[in-house]
């Protein structure tokens, strides 16, 4: 991670330290220390000023980077939202993990979807190599879009899991993602004054909200040209479409629906099951935020059951994906959405456990259903 | 319509504004803003951002002087001005410092963090410790009002002992703030900031001279101004400079200047120095102290606090 961070040349890196992101901002800190690396490195008294430090550094026009993870996350909340709300073009990666209390380091999603409102895109990669696409990926979308772009890898599964990965070389990603340039007119330059963060009364403030909403909507068209672009550049993509990906959906009677790690052990799974003639398959979603709505109906309108696996849940009523989607489908898919809430706290997920879910997938419990046996 | 369509709207409307009428001044933060009358906090910021000059970018907390100076698509300043929220803009500084030095323009472009009391004696003083910790290159100044003013005087951290505010008000039980003022000043000193001074909205010469002795020395740099409030105070809209000289006068407010830890400068108090009582009339928020048969106990206590500053600052 920290190797992929450093080629994309961010100017300026702030962190405050948090298992299970620590190493990564370590191996920046020392890059650093041992002058390989150009940028600022900032160290802070926590995640709340580690974020200050990256929007004040954003805002003055550098590409910028942090990391973190859990309460860190939690702790950023309240500047997340504000560097969206200034649509600076911030890259955070988000090293998934439970969030207290019970205090719990191991890996589940609680942490970024529970900040789902902040106006930031939020991308989830399933193995090493794909979070560190989706990192190159990000930085290009942000800087397109004046967004900013949360990545999220799952905390020990893929934060602390050695994998075979290609970094790409720095003049490739030059080649996809130039040098950033910052727009002239929304950043803290002494030689044209602006002002940044001005207040907003009624009378204009929805519509500021309006605008991001649809511009982060609008998202969806720019991540998938910008996966055609990665394409052509690196030789590989991200899923379908940079939004989702189908593993053997097309004539599946159940689907699951799944982001992060877990779709590993559940194509090894689905593979299992073909082999003795089930048709099951899985739909993987990349872009949490934007949602890709269309996309998703499309696919599932033929699948005769459908489970949708969360690392989380919104409690009081069921696991958040679950809800995200059956938004999405609804009116436009005819098969029920079960909720199916798993690993919990770094609880593993195990090939028994998903294949309970697709026999579960077709049973009669409406209800969020936890599965950690 | 879009934002960016009102926006371009009014834009429009204001550039024709401008050619109408001629703005009267020339300062880096300018009138229009919806300050009070007489607000002893727009005139020291002021004589601040003019004296640090127009090579400077301001990141400002939540408060009184962001919400009069920036209202969404107006701008009363003339220099490139950030606000974030209410207890970052120290963090926000450090982050436009670093990308200045990455750019190369750390030498040439100064940064400017500021805040009311409320972020730096409460909300935002972990980060401000941060700030200072890491010994970046940032003017920081607190506009101290001794009040949280901009949402309708609440006791902050720097309130003063038995102030009526609306979270420490007078009664049969109380006679208004029982806790005492948090000593910024000290707190910047035990981080070893290598210039930390104190001045009030009296002293526009000394604020002037303040900012401009602090940009000579490098790292971090600590003004605290006293500020008088005239809603929050309960003065009249003329006071405000008056008031200001009267809280240095009496040693309720010591006005000093401190660099490398050393005591370069004390503003003394008059021979004839007035006692505190003087001050405090000056106030609605002291005015229960007077009708009170406890109140004379309670001035005791202050006039001592006075006393031990003058002693302690070396004022007389």
């Amino acid at each position: 991670m920290a190797e992929i961070v450093h080629r994309i040349k961010p100017a300026v890196v702030s962190a405050y330290p948090i298992t299970p992101q620590t190493h990564i901002v370590e191996d920046l800190a020392k890059m650093k220390a041992e002058g390989l690396a150009d940028f600022e490195y900032i160290n802070t008294e926590s995640e709340f000023a580690a974020a200050s430090v990256v929007l004040g550094a954003s805002a003055t026009g550098v590409r910028t980077y942090t990391a973190t993870s859990s309460q860190g996350l939690l702790l950023m909340t309240e500047v997340l939202f504000n560097i969206a709300g200034l649509r600076l073009p911030v890259v955070i990666t988000c090293a998934n993990r439970a969030v207290s209390s019970p205090i719990n380091i191991w890996n589940d999603q609680q942490d970024s979807v529970t900040i789902r409102d902040a106006g930031w895109i939020q991308l989830y990669g399933e193995t090493n190599q794909e979070v560190i696409d989706l990192h190159i990926l990000g930085f290009k979308l942000a800087e397109s879009l004046m967004l900013p772009v949360m990545v999220n890898m799952d905390g020990f599964a893929l934060t602390h899991t050695y994998e075979p990965v290609e970094i790409p070389e720095e003049s490739l990603i030059k080649k996809f993602l130039p040098a950033y340039v910052p727009p002239k007119d929304t950043i803290l330059d002494v030689n044209n004054p602006r002002s940044l963060g001005t207040f907003a009364t009624p009378d204009r403030y929805m519509e500021i909200r309006q605008e991001l909403f649809e511009d982060v909507a609008a998202a969806k068209k720019e991540i998938v040209k910008l996966n055609s672009e990665f394409k052509k550049v690196f030789g590989r993509g991200l899923g379908d479409n940079g939004l989702v990906e189908q593993y053997k959906t097309k004539d599946a009677s159940i689907i699951l629906v799944a982001m992060g790690s877990v779709c590993g052990t559940i194509k090894e799974v689905i593979d299992g099951l073909r082999d003795k003639g089930q048709k099951v398959g899985l739909l993987k979603i990349i872009s949490f935020r934007p949602f890709p709505d269309d996309e998703i109906g499309a696919i599932l309108n033929k699948a005769k059951y459908i489970g949708v696996i969360d690392k989380s849940i919104s409690i009081g009523t069921e696991g958040v994906l679950a809800s995200d989607l059956k938004r999405a489908c609804f009116g436009k898919i005819k098969a029920p959405v079960k909720s199916f809430v798993v690993g919990l706290g770094g609880r593993d997920v195990t090939e028994k456990m998903i294949v309970d879910i697709f026999e579960m997938a077709k049973g009669k419990n409406n209800g969020t259903q936890f599965v950690g046996k | 319509m879009t934002l960016r369509q009102a926006q371009g709207d009014k834009m429009g409307k204001i550039k024709i504004m401008q050619k109408k009428y001629k703005n009267p001044f020339e300062h880096l933060l300018n009138p229009g803003h919806t300050a009070c009358p007489g607000c002893g906090q727009l005139i020291a910021a002021r004589h601040v951002i003019n004296a640090c000059g127009k090579d400077t970018i301001i990141a400002n907390a939540t408060g009184c002087l962001e919400v009069t100076t920036s209202k969404h698509p107006t701008s009363s300043w003339k220099v490139p001005w950030i606000h974030s929220l209410f207890e970052n803009p120290s963090a926000v500084g450090t982050g436009i410092l670093a990308a200045l030095k990455s750019k190369g323009l750390d030498k040439k472009v100064k940064v400017l963090v500021q805040g009311g009391d409320g972020s730096t004696f409460d909300i935002g003083f972990g980060l401000i410790s941060g700030m200072w910790e890491r010994g970046d290159n940032i003017l920081y100044v607190c506009y101290d009002t001794e009040v949280y003013s901009n949402t309708g005087y609440q006791a902050s951290g720097a309130t003063p002992h038995d102030a009526f505010t609306r979270t420490s008000w007078p009664g049969k039980k109380s006679l208004g703030n029982i806790l005492y003022k948090k000593n910024m000043l000290e707190i910047a000193l035990a981080h070893r900031v290598p210039y930390v001074a104190t001045t009030t909205s009296g002293y526009i010469e000394d604020i002037k001279r303040k900012v401009k002795k602090a940009w000579e020395i490098k790292g971090p740099k600590f003004i605290h101004i006293l500020t008088p409030c005239v809603p929050g105070w309960g003065i009249n809209d003329n006071q405000a400079i008056e008031v200001g000289k009267l809280a240095q006068k009496t040693g309720f407010f010591p006005v000093v200047e401190f660099v490398n830890g050393e005591l370069v400068n004390a503003m003394k108090v008059p021979q004839d120095k007035p006692k505190v009582e003087e001050y405090l009339k000056q106030h609605i928020r002291f005015k229960h102290l007077f009708k009170d048969p406890r109140g004379k106990e309670e001035i005791a206590v202050l006039q001592k606090i006075c006393d031990e500053n003058i002693r302690k600052y070396n004022l007389k």
